[in-house]
């Protein structure tokens, strides 16, 4: 447990740098390993008939599903299965790592058969006091995702804790 | 595990009692982003894909621990027009068999009675 956390300015100045792109894939092995793995019933997320009979194209993304980033040996996390400079493995001294909060905001809803292209931006870094972890690293980061056209679909906004 | 492979999220904290974040916490944990998903699952079974959820966020309070359950619930806080759309306002939460909520969250939903538009 650390007593106090500083941001040093080389932390700093990773604020606002934004990730080379990575291709976002929405599947429809994708939306029904996510749907399965949420424990969705309906059968709009597994059977492109249901979806149809309800009015989208394809099978919708499940909320809360951006798609899934095309994993690289080498590249991607192995743990985490995010595209490289994105992990959210503990740094800067610090060995533990939660998720504090997530936000999704989309434009459209998506469907199976989407290529999209993900960018990861650090937005802010923040010091807080814990009564159970003491001093912790609280990072806000964002991926904003774009389709084959260019136009923005979704963003997601997270926040992770690291302490 | 079934999470863990639809969502790529292979952090043993959340399937190893003995990883030492784990045993530092006690027990191996409910994924944060599950309970998030969980919520989004809430909402989209509400609407019954009359609507398209705009926008949906999950702030992580308390942890859910191995064997315990937990319950999602949410309330239409708000109606609201805007440029000829109905929205929706959600507030959301996960709640612990003791009653204490373990993740808050929000939602705002476009209404589309005729499908998900």
């Amino acid at each position: 447990m650390a007593d106090s956390i500083e941001i040093t300015p080389e932390m700093r100045a990773q604020i606002g740098v934004e990730s080379s792109p990575w291709p976002y894939e929405v599947t429809a092995t994708g939306v029904r390993a996510f749907a399965r793995g949420v424990g969705y019933t309906d059968p709009v997320y597994y059977d492109p008939a249901a979806a149809c009979a309800v009015g989208y194209q394809y099978l919708p993304a499940p909320p809360c599903y951006l798609g899934t980033p095309a994993f690289l040996p080498g590249h991607s996390d192995p743990v985490f299965s995010t595209p490289p400079g994105t992990d959210p493995r503990p740094r800067y001294g610090l060995t533990q790592v939660l998720d504090g909060s997530t936000e999704a905001v989309y434009e459209r809803p998506l469907l199976a058969g989407e290529n999209l292209v993900g960018r990861h931006r650090l937005v802010d870094m923040q010091v807080k006091q814990s009564r159970t972890f003491g001093a912790m690293l609280v990072v806000t980061s964002e991926i904003t995702l774009r389709d084959g056209g260019g136009e923005v679909v979704a963003r997601e906004r997270s926040q992770r804790i690291f302490y | 595990m079934l999470y863990a492979s639809g969502s790529g999220d292979f952090n043993p904290l959340h399937y190893d009692p003995d990883f030492a974040q784990a045993r530092q916490i006690g027990d191996y944990i409910v994924f944060g982003r599950l309970k998030y998903a969980a919520l989004g699952q809430l909402v989209s079974d509400w609407l019954g894909h009359q609507g398209f959820i705009r926008r949906i966020s999950a702030s992580y309070r308390g942890m859910d621990r191995r064997g315990q359950s937990f319950t999602c619930r949410g309330r239409v806080t708000g109606l609201r027009q805007e440029r000829g759309q109905h929205i929706a306002e959600l507030e959301l939460w996960t709640e612990g068999s003791d009653g204490q909520r373990t993740t808050e969250g929000t939602a705002e939903v476009v209404l589309t009675p005729a499908g998900p538009g």
